[in-house]
């Protein structure tokens, strides 16, 4: 007789916990044969609520953690990934378009991404700060700080390479992510949180929701304490307004990021320092120079 | 003769430990009047500045420019129309692709040296024309606005052909004509915090100065002429709000930059929200300016003054909000009753003037309103009882004390001299009150303790903190807000880079 398997049940990873939404609401995914995969939580703006706390929790002891941890535990991130890189190219087969060797390519680039941004960790100060010669006897110096809790909206393109590819660049420095999986294909985000759980990434730093756009993008544009958006290149003009609009009410940031279509995310151009510099803000200090 | 100091028992000596008696001038001596009498060379009608020429606004509208410091009509203003923000644009683009934006930058930073410098030739006029038009202290005008505005032009001219230092890892180009709206409180240092970078980095410029302060707008548009600029590198369109919709609302530009308030920040991005538009953001403030029981108190005091009272408080990084520790804050109260009892408000154009004229009329009606709303709320009010001129708009220095989190004079931005004072016991607290507003401008922290100040420095969520010093700027340094209080940066290379396209 064979042995059914034990499937698993996909849970959104949020504050440092696998979660169900408190809707009870969920949508199914199937595999590339059309046959069923499994029920995904459809996440709730009540949900994005509880997401931000967790991440406005976590985000204090995130940022003062030192540049040098905050590499070595993205850097975990990429060995997690690595480690597991079998497991996740076969989760894109209910992603629906990939298999085989195209995700395969996508998992060795969204790790090889990962470590690119690991490595900034400690380097972007010297980059982007600075020390001023202002004309008056006082030293003067400009640094950067996280802004806060930023919300990222993966694209359904590149499920996974775009979704690590936007937040990366945000946590790296300090921020704390709120990010909304792609709405078509958002297995392999959820996988990716699992590996998160295992990484050294303290709980709340990236909190993971699934669900429905349509749903879930007004909350983001309009929940205050997300300091800034962060969302790709192809959303669509309708969704940017509402973005933009929603975000005045807070004078949010709101950044769509330079890659554009399923290719651009594996180019050396859809990763840059300047992609961490969105979500940084500059703070001069003006101090005296005397006895 | 009346006694310079304080009694004090001749029988016992001032010893160590003990604070040194307090020179106290009160109303014991008159200043003489030492009033500004140079002539500012204004003209009787200012026209639009397009494309290199002045020219008459299109339907031939103009309104008036009042002195506030004696309600008197200074210059006609020409008030813009669609048509004539349509020219201003079309101007900008045209230079854009025809001259400037093809220029090396070795040669833009050529036009930007001669802007700097015949700025400092004509500094004492242009000082003059700032005071009669907005009401600042003329000493403000002369040792501040101006030769600030100079350095502005000076130190972003030398970047025109060092572009390739903006952005490392990346090329940098200009995004084109750019949109700037700018408030009245520094009309001409706003003005070239905006243009300078702009021009530097290849951009052109259509800019909207406020309705009330135009005046030394236009006459740097004669700079501009003189200094053989380009015709459209750089036009001014003058009028009110709707003239400032039209210039951010227009199609041209790929860039809106704005300073002032946060409410009409708002507006903007609302409005901009379907476009593509890049944005900077300067926007409104209610800076803590935190003072320690170890802090050097009498400069303290100082800075707290300067912090407030510099330029009437028309200053989005004012010191608004002070934050006193517990145990001094009855002698930092003292010593800032008797400081401010002895500031002189009154004729801006006097040389000794420390408080000038409120901008304009609805200013000063907003700052009435809102020190009606102190004292409603319960706070503790002090004003120093010195005369005020009978025609203009003044108000005198205002210190609140007993100003809880809640009180309106707490949370929003007055704009005006007037100082809300609340007190702490824990740094932590002095943190969490600093940070429990939705601007983040600024902040002052006054303490002798070196790992405190950069403690401060951390948790402080603004984007200027001023230590044991308020109220400082350079073009060398980066200056803008977190949260509400706007992003991007103006000044150093950081705000370079916010004029520019990664390529």
């Amino acid at each position: 007789m064979t042995r059914l398997p034990i499937t698993k049940t996909p849970k959104p990873y949020v504050g440092g916990a696998f979660i169900r939404s408190e809707s009870g609401r969920t949508f199914p995914i199937r595999d590339g044969a059309g046959n069923f995969f499994a029920n995904i939580p459809q996440c709730t703006r009540k949900d994005l609520r509880n997401a931000v706390e967790a991440a406005a929790k976590a985000g204090p002891g995130w940022a003062r953690r030192t540049a040098y941890n905050r590499g070595q535990i993205l850097y975990r991130m990429a060995e997690m990934l690595e480690s597991r890189s079998v497991e996740m190219v076969v989760a894109f087969n209910p992603a629906g378009e990939k298999a085989g060797t195209s995700a395969a390519r996508e998992v060795r680039c969204a790790i090889d991404r990962l470590v690119y941004y690991a490595g900034w960790a400690d380097k972007y100060e010297q980059v982007l700060g600075s020390v001023n010669p202002v004309a008056s006897s006082h030293f003067n110096f400009t640094v950067t700080e996280p802004m806060g809790v930023v919300g990222v909206i993966a694209p359904d393109e590149s499920p996974l390479l775009a979704f690590i590819s936007l937040i990366a660049p945000v946590i790296v420095s300090g921020n704390t992510v709120v990010a909304l999986a792609s709405e078509k294909s958002p297995y392999p985000a959820i996988l990716f949180g699992e590996m998160l759980a295992t990484s050294d990434l303290p709980g709340g730093v990236v909190n993971i929701l699934t669900g429905f756009r349509k749903e879930l993008v007004p909350t983001f544009a309009t929940h205050t304490h997300l300091r800034a958006i962060s969302a790709a290149a192809a959303m669509g003009g309708d969704e940017r307004k509402v973005l933009r609009l929603g975000g005045a009410e807070s004078v949010k940031r709101v950044q769509f990021a330079a890659a554009n279509g399923a290719n651009a995310w594996f180019d050396e151009a859809a990763q840059s320092v300047y992609a961490i510099r969105d979500f940084l803000e500059f703070k001069t200090t003006w101090h005296p120079v005397g006895a | 003769m009346p006694s310079l100091v304080e009694k004090k028992s001749s029988r016992t000596p001032a010893r160590a430990g003990r604070p040194a008696p307090e020179l106290i001038f009160g109303d014991l001596w008159e200043f003489d009047p030492a009033p500004e009498t140079a002539d500012p060379k204004l003209k009787a009608r200012y026209d639009l500045f397009i494309d290199g020429k002045f020219v008459a606004p299109k339907a031939g509208k103009y309104f008036d420019s009042i002195n506030p410091a004696n309600e008197q009509k200074l210059a006609e203003i020409a008030l813009a129309g669609r048509d004539d923000v349509d020219a201003a644009f079309a101007a900008a683009q045209k230079a854009f692709d025809t001259t400037w934006g093809r220029m090396p930058g070795r040669e833009r930073a050529k036009y930007l040296y001669r802007i700097a410098r015949l700025l400092q030739d004509r500094a004492r006029e242009f000082a003059i024309a700032e005071t009669l038009d907005g009401g600042k202290p003329i000493k403000e005008a002369r040792d501040f606005d101006v030769p600030m505005a100079a350095a502005h032009f000076f130190y972003h001219a030398g970047w025109a052909d060092k572009l390739e230092y903006v952005a490392p890892g990346r090329r940098v180009a200009p995004l084109g004509v750019v949109a700037q709206v700018i408030p009245w409180n520094f009309p001409l240092l706003m003005l070239a915090w905006k243009i300078a970078p702009a021009l530097a980095m290849g951009n052109t410029v259509v800019l909207k100065p406020a309705e009330t302060t135009s005046v030394t707008c236009l006459k740097l548009a004669e700079i501009l002429q003189d200094a053989g600029l380009p015709p459209g590198v750089v036009n001014f369109v003058t009028g009110a709000g709707d003239v400032g919709a039209a210039v951010i609302n227009h199609p041209t530009p790929a860039k809106v930059a704005f300073t002032g308030s946060t409410e009409v920040g708002k507006i903007i991005m609302r409005a901009l929200a379907g476009t593509e538009k890049k944005m900077t953001m300067e926007l409104g403030g209610k800076a803590a300016n935190v003072v320690f029981d170890d802090a050097p108190l009498d400069q303290a005091v100082e800075g707290i003054v300067n912090g407030i009272f510099f330029n009437q408080g028309h200053v989005c990084c004012a010191g608004s909000r002070l934050l006193v520790h517990e145990p001094v804050a009855e002698r930092v109260l003292a010593k800032l009753k008797n400081r401010i009892r002895v500031l002189r408000v009154g004729d801006p154009m006097d040389k000794n003037t420390d408080i000038g004229a409120i901008n304009s009329k609805p200013q000063l009606e907003k700052i009435t309103e809102l020190v009606a709303s102190g004292t409603k709320e319960g706070a503790e009010i002090f004003q120093p009882s010195c005369r005020l001129p009978s025609k203009g708009y003044y108000f005198r220095p205002t210190i609140f004390s007993g100003v809880t989190m809640s009180h309106r004079i707490a949370r929003e931005e007055i704009f005006g001299p007037v100082l809300s004072i609340l007190t702490f016991r824990t740094v932590e607290e002095a943190i969490e009150k600093a940070n429990n507003t939705p601007y983040g401008l600024s902040a002052g922290v006054w303490t002798d303790k070196g790992s405190r100040i950069l403690k401060m420095s951390v948790e402080l969520k603004a984007g200027v903190v001023w230590a044991n010093t308020y109220n400082k700027f350079d073009p060398t340094s980066p200056f803008g807000g977190y949260k509400e209080s706007g992003f991007g940066r103006e000044g150093g290379r950081q705000g370079l880079l916010d004029y520019a396209k990664l390529i």
